[in-house]
């Protein structure tokens, strides 16, 4: 079932609850959920035991920041840094709500200040540098604070010499910051052609959905570039791309697999290799001693 | 150019009323039954005065009208205009040359260049060619290897923007448009020549940026920046497309704004009503501004060069 089936079936569902009728599954919402993709019913636990991948479909929910961190690093490692850099909205912009509340919104339901969370963590005890992002925060969008924090902890990796490590899960570029937040893009890119210029490692886990100006910045810069599965991962979003060609596209365009097929990543790796492969890199490519 | 008349946009329907009118009374005055020359000249300097009004208050949806003129001096007619000798360079030795963007080699005076530029056709049947001016990824792999080729025998590089965007297609899907976008910012950043970029027409998100980082960027007076356009922004936000011109206004893309914001360091003065009015003049503006500047810049060391490409990108950004 796709997306946007899975909602409206939701929705059917809601409506016969406020309706006061019987839902097909009369049970405590907080334990069980549906599977996006394929419908099966997952005890909540169980699904946060395997990383948050069904164990019918091998469909990757989406993570958030504190989520990847708990999964793939070392526990109780990570130190965020720059977490008091908040955005501002320079541009007064409107459109049906003001970015000023859009962003006031988005702190409460996340409880951060944006949609990067940056810092120091171990990997199988490897130091590396981290960035990642949270989609939940205007669809990941990147804006000022994102680009500057993704700068930041880019330079960081420059001066103590670990690899870095980002996870990218995003719209592309926020709207409501204009042109400034296109120049997150050359501003990232430039940190990383710096990491380059001092041959420390670069890892990229392009996640669901790094599309637009993230992927056209550092979500495709990375020395290896991994994808989790399923992941869109796009320039165009394909709304776009079928309102421009007038056809349907084909089913998994633009899905990790496919960019794995057409050779733009490096490999598709599930959650519970994702730990060992990023380690097993950085072993390799060095760095993180 | 009184020969040269483009269709009249919409807020110039008050100009070209006037002028219908001083065409009438030229009619009337050459056919020797009154002596008009008073009236004439009197209705010509209203129309001048109201020109001078309408054109220094457009609004960024008219702005956007005069960027996007299929009249207006595009890459090609500029860089041949410009250039003592320019001679086009093709393909990305990958998959295929793009006709998006046009580059290649220039000299103009003593001066040695490489030159990059987004190509618009000026009719439907070059713009089907040119892509309306959307590159696929081989077309900034193809201006990739004019950088590297820049950056080898220390020629700077020049480019115009002047594109909607990065063409959001299957196949350039498939090719890795997000990946030749991405390379050539990085790649940019890095280059050991000058870089000077104008924005002629239009500067449409990641596929402008692609050629455009830049140490100087200049706005043409009608040309605008946007990190997406005003069009698909209200779509995205508004669920109305209708709301394009609204959206062009909060989105602040017009050269004035683009300026203000510190991304571009000046904008070049476009002949009265659009660079389409007189692009000839329009060229000699941009060949100035290109001599001076690689004139300056020729005098910096290559560390100097990408240190201050690098310092001015590091410091964009506004936040708390």
């Amino acid at each position: 079932m796709s997306i946007l089936g899975w909602f409206a079936k939701r929705d059917r569902i809601v409506s016969r609850k406020k309706a006061g009728g019987q839902s097909r599954l009369d049970i405590p919402s907080d334990l069980w959920v549906k599977c996006f993709s394929c419908d099966a019913t997952l005890y909540l636990k169980e699904l946060e035991h395997n990383h948050k991948v069904c164990n019918e479909c091998q469909y990757h929910f989406r993570l958030s920041p504190e989520e990847r961190l708990a999964y793939f690093f070392d526990s109780e490692s990570f130190v965020e840094h720059y977490d008091d850099i908040k955005p501002t909205d320079f541009l007064n912009f409107t459109d049906t709500h003001s970015y000023e509340s859009r962003i006031v919104a988005s702190q409460k339901k996340t409880q951060r200040a944006d949609a990067a969370v940056v810092g120091t963590a171990k990997i199988e005890g490897l130091s590396v540098n981290v960035g990642l992002m949270d989609f939940a925060f205007m669809g990941g969008s990147m804006g000022c604070v994102v680009g500057e924090k993704i700068a930041l902890i880019t330079e960081m990796a420059i001066e103590n010499k670990h690899p870095l490590v980002v996870f990218t899960s995003s719209g592309g570029a926020r709207m409501q910051e204009g042109i400034m937040s296109l120049m997150q893009m050359a501003k990232t890119s430039g940190a990383l052609a710096k990491l380059s210029e001092a041959c420390i490692p670069y890892i990229c886990v392009l996640c669901d959905p790094t599309t637009g100006g993230t992927s056209a910045s550092f979500g495709m810069l990375g020395d290896v570039t991994l994808a989790e599965p399923g992941a869109l991962i796009s320039f165009a979003g394909p709304r776009v791309i079928e309102q421009t060609i007038r056809q349907k596209l084909p089913p998994g365009f633009q899905r990790a697999e496919f960019l794995l097929e057409n050779g733009m990543v490096d490999r598709v790796v599930h959650r519970k290799e994702m730990r060992s492969t990023v380690a097993g890199l950085v072993r390799v490519l060095g760095g993180g001693q | 150019m009184s020969e040269h008349r483009p269709k009249p946009m919409a807020f110039e329907a008050p100009i070209a009323d006037l002028e219908e009118k001083i065409e009438s009374l030229k009619a009337l005055s050459e056919q020797g039954e009154m002596n008009l020359t008073d009236e004439i000249a009197n209705i010509e300097s209203r129309a001048h005065e109201l020109k001078k009004d309408i054109y220094s208050n457009l609004s960024p949806a008219d702005i956007i009208q005069i960027a996007r003129h299929p009249d207006r001096p595009n890459s090609l007619f500029l860089a041949n205009t410009i250039f003592d000798q320019f001679l086009e360079l093709h393909g990305d030795r990958l998959y295929k040359d793009d006709p998006s963007i046009v580059s290649g080699v220039a000299t103009m005076g003593k001066q040695r260049l490489v030159f990059i530029g987004h190509q618009k056709g000026s009719n439907t049947k070059e713009n089907l060619y040119r892509n309306f001016g959307m590159p696929h990824p081989e077309g900034y792999r193809k201006a990739l290897r004019m950088m590297r080729l820049a950056d080898k025998f220390s020629l700077p590089i020049v480019s115009f923007i002047d594109t909607p965007g990065a063409y959001p297609g299957l196949e350039a899907e498939q090719r890795g448009q997000a990946e030749a976008i991405a390379t050539n910012l990085k790649y940019m950043v890095t280059v050991s020549v000058p870089i000077v970029s104008f924005v002629i027409g239009e500067g449409g998100s990641g596929g402008a940026l692609g050629i455009g980082v830049a140490n100087r960027l200049y706005m043409l007076q009608h040309a605008v920046y946007s990190v997406i356009s005003p069009e698909g922004c209200a779509s995205i936000l508004f669920k109305d497309a209708s709301k394009a011109p609204f959206a062009a206004e909060n989105l602040k893309i017009t050269a004035k704004d683009i300026v203000e914001l510190g991304i571009a360091d000046g904008i070049l003065d476009e002949p009265l009503g659009g660079a389409h009015y007189d692009p000839e003049a329009m060229a000699q503006t941009i060949k100035s501004t290109i001599e001076r500047d690689l004139n300056t810049l020729g005098k910096q060391s290559p560390e100097s060069l990408k240190t201050e490409r690098y310092t001015k990108f590091r410091q964009f950004g506004a936040f708390e």
